[in-house]
């Protein structure tokens, strides 16, 4: 009985159970681990508008002095949307597969006093979802790399979520 | 300063053609469009053309004719062809030339157009983020918060495309759509629905444009290009394939490329006869007839429930079934509004023809990544 329950049992995968290295979906982007994560934007010398990823020229003053700063990891949803079909890959990196694919959620959150940031958002339901909503900045997992790491990128999740 | 007429236009059907490029697609349009001039490519003084997925345009003379003619493609997103027809009027306007053509053709690949997102990095596209149709669902979903737009209001917006379509025999989709048919279908991206949207296609447009002098000569009906006028984003508005938005917010470059073009033709949003607008989803048109300065914010609801935007309605709006029914071949598609507007004001649009003689029409295009283009023709 032992012997046919284990025969039942998908074979152990060591490396998942060894916790993957994670690896950002791009340098430069974000810094620190899932605890720590902060988007790493701009703030332009002159006129001290933010830019998010991080540019060399303000697009407000035309300013040519920017320098690199850690935005706010928590604000309010400003609009949104579910992405309901798989995304042409390349260039997505995540599951297109139909029976595979996961809706995933997408939205700008307002920073407050620095700027509106596009986020994939780790809620895909409608009914869940509502402009106003407090978020915090997290990461999120894409796939796995050829090396077996996990590629991770920045989402921003319901700030509750913890508590229902 | 020269006043400039359209003397000729052309057009291949829209949708899908295999085997048939979309340059090929191109020089069909510009021989219809010559055809219908009364003139012939020997007669071209210069030409403007583009396509985004089609090839450079001037390749086309090969086939048309080479004529050493100066021909100078334009690549402008979805602008490209209000680019082309800008430059062709700037061209003529000036004094410089007195007879031309503006082309745009385009062919896709099947499916939700593939993100490309150059400056902006990698990540973006890698992440799921970059695609076109979640800025428009995001940017309708806020102005719904906003403005209390309701979900009916973007079924009948489609509905009224598809139903335009039906009686246009150059659009690509002619089956008439319900608007519980177009509200079940699959949700791309919330809160619109697969047949709220408009797909990539194929199909070329061409223009035949003439000084009013030699116009006047020639054309039975010329119809005159009273503005054209393109826009790129300003500070703080909110743009297909932006990462970050400024939290200050500006209007966007239809609302400033419609008021340089009402500006240009001296007159205004209550002379306009008919119109057709960008309407890349069913959200779109609803937001751009306020941003073309054709109504209020908010007012969209009540309009279009009133049937208003109805081809006998008191604005018919996209009376070719807009980008919805003919589908989005980029270099062409801000072409084919023209084409239209010029069909309408010559009175020869058939079982889709605005009663009551209209003499102002509109246009406007919108694209990545935040330009627009509008022209207006009148009679």
């Amino acid at each position: 009985m032992i012997v046919w329950l284990l025969s039942r049992l998908p074979p152990l995968d060591w490396k998942a159970v060894n916790m993957r290295k994670q690896v950002p979906v791009q340098d430069g982007l974000f810094s620190g681990s899932a605890e720590t994560v902060r988007l790493i934007g701009g703030r332009c010398i002159d006129c001290q508008n933010h830019v998010f990823p991080y540019q060399s020229g303000c697009p407000k003053c035309s300013g040519t002095e920017v320098a690199k700063v850690e935005l706010g990891t928590e604000g309010e949803l400003w609009t949104w949307t579910i992405q309901g079909y798989p995304p042409k890959a390349p260039p997505y990196v995540g599951d297109v597969e139909e029976h595979d694919f996961e809706p995933f959620g997408v939205g700008y959150v307002e920073l407050p006093d620095e700027l509106r940031v596009e986020a994939r958002l780790t809620e895909n339901d409608p009914s869940r979802l509502r402009i106003g909503m407090p978020m915090k900045l997290v990461l999120v997992p894409l796939t796995i790399n050829d090396l077996d790491e996990e590629v991770v990128t920045f989402a921003f999740a319901p700030k509750d979520a913890g508590n229902e | 300063m020269s006043e400039v007429a359209i003397v000729g236009i052309g057009m291949h059907e829209f949708g899908r053609h295999e085997g048939l490029s979309g340059m090929d697609q191109g020089v069909v349009a510009v021989r219809r469009a010559l055809v219908d001039s009364g003139l012939t490519w020997q007669d071209m003084q210069f030409a403007f053309g583009g396509s985004k997925s089609a090839g450079a345009a001037d390749l086309m003379v090969s086939k048309l004719g080479l004529t050493g003619l100066q021909f100078i493609n334009v690549s402008n997103g979805c602008a490209t062809g209000g680019s082309a027809l800008f430059a062709a009027w700037n061209a003529i306007e000036s004094g410089m030339f007195d007879l031309g053509i503006a082309i745009g053709f385009d062919k896709h690949e099947r499916g939700a157009f593939r993100p490309s997102t150059g400056e902006i990095g990698e990540w973006y596209g890698r992440s799921g983020l970059a695609l076109t149709t979640q800025f428009f669902a995001m940017k309708i979903n806020r102005y719904m918060h906003e403005f209390g737009v309701t979900h009916s209001a973007l079924a009948q917006v489609a509905e009224k495309a598809y139903r335009n379509g039906a009686m246009n025999p150059m659009a690509w989709r002619r089956e008439p759509l319900s608007a519980d048919q177009i509200k079940g279908s699959k949700m791309l991206s919330y809160p619109l629905t697969q047949y709220m949207f408009c797909s990539p296609g194929e199909g070329g447009v061409a223009i035949v444009l003439a000084s009013a002098k030699r116009a006047r000569k020639m054309a039975a009906r010329p119809v005159f290009l009273r503005a054209a006028a393109v826009r790129s984003r300003r500070f703080g508005s909110f743009e297909v394939t932006a990462p970050h938005l400024a939290i200050e917010r500006s209007d966007g470059p239809t609302v400033d490329a419609s008021r340089t073009a009402f500006e240009m033709a001296g007159i205004g949003p209550e002379d306009v006869d008919l119109a057709q607008l960008q309407d890349t989803e069913s959200g779109a048109e609803v937001m751009h007839m306020a941003e073309n300065g054709l109504c209020q914010h908010g007012e969209q609801e009540r309009i279009i429930a009133h049937g208003e935007t109805e081809i006998d309605g008191r604005l018919p709006i996209n009376t070719d079934g807009g980008c919805l029914a003919n589908g989005e071949p980029i270099g062409a598609s801000g072409l084919r509004q023209v084409y239209e507007n010029v069909l309408q004001l010559r009175g020869d649009a058939g079982p889709r023809q605005v009663p009551r003689d209209p003499r102002v029409a509109y246009t406007h295009v919108y694209g990545a990544p935040g330009i627009s283009g509008v022209t207006i023709l009148s009679r």
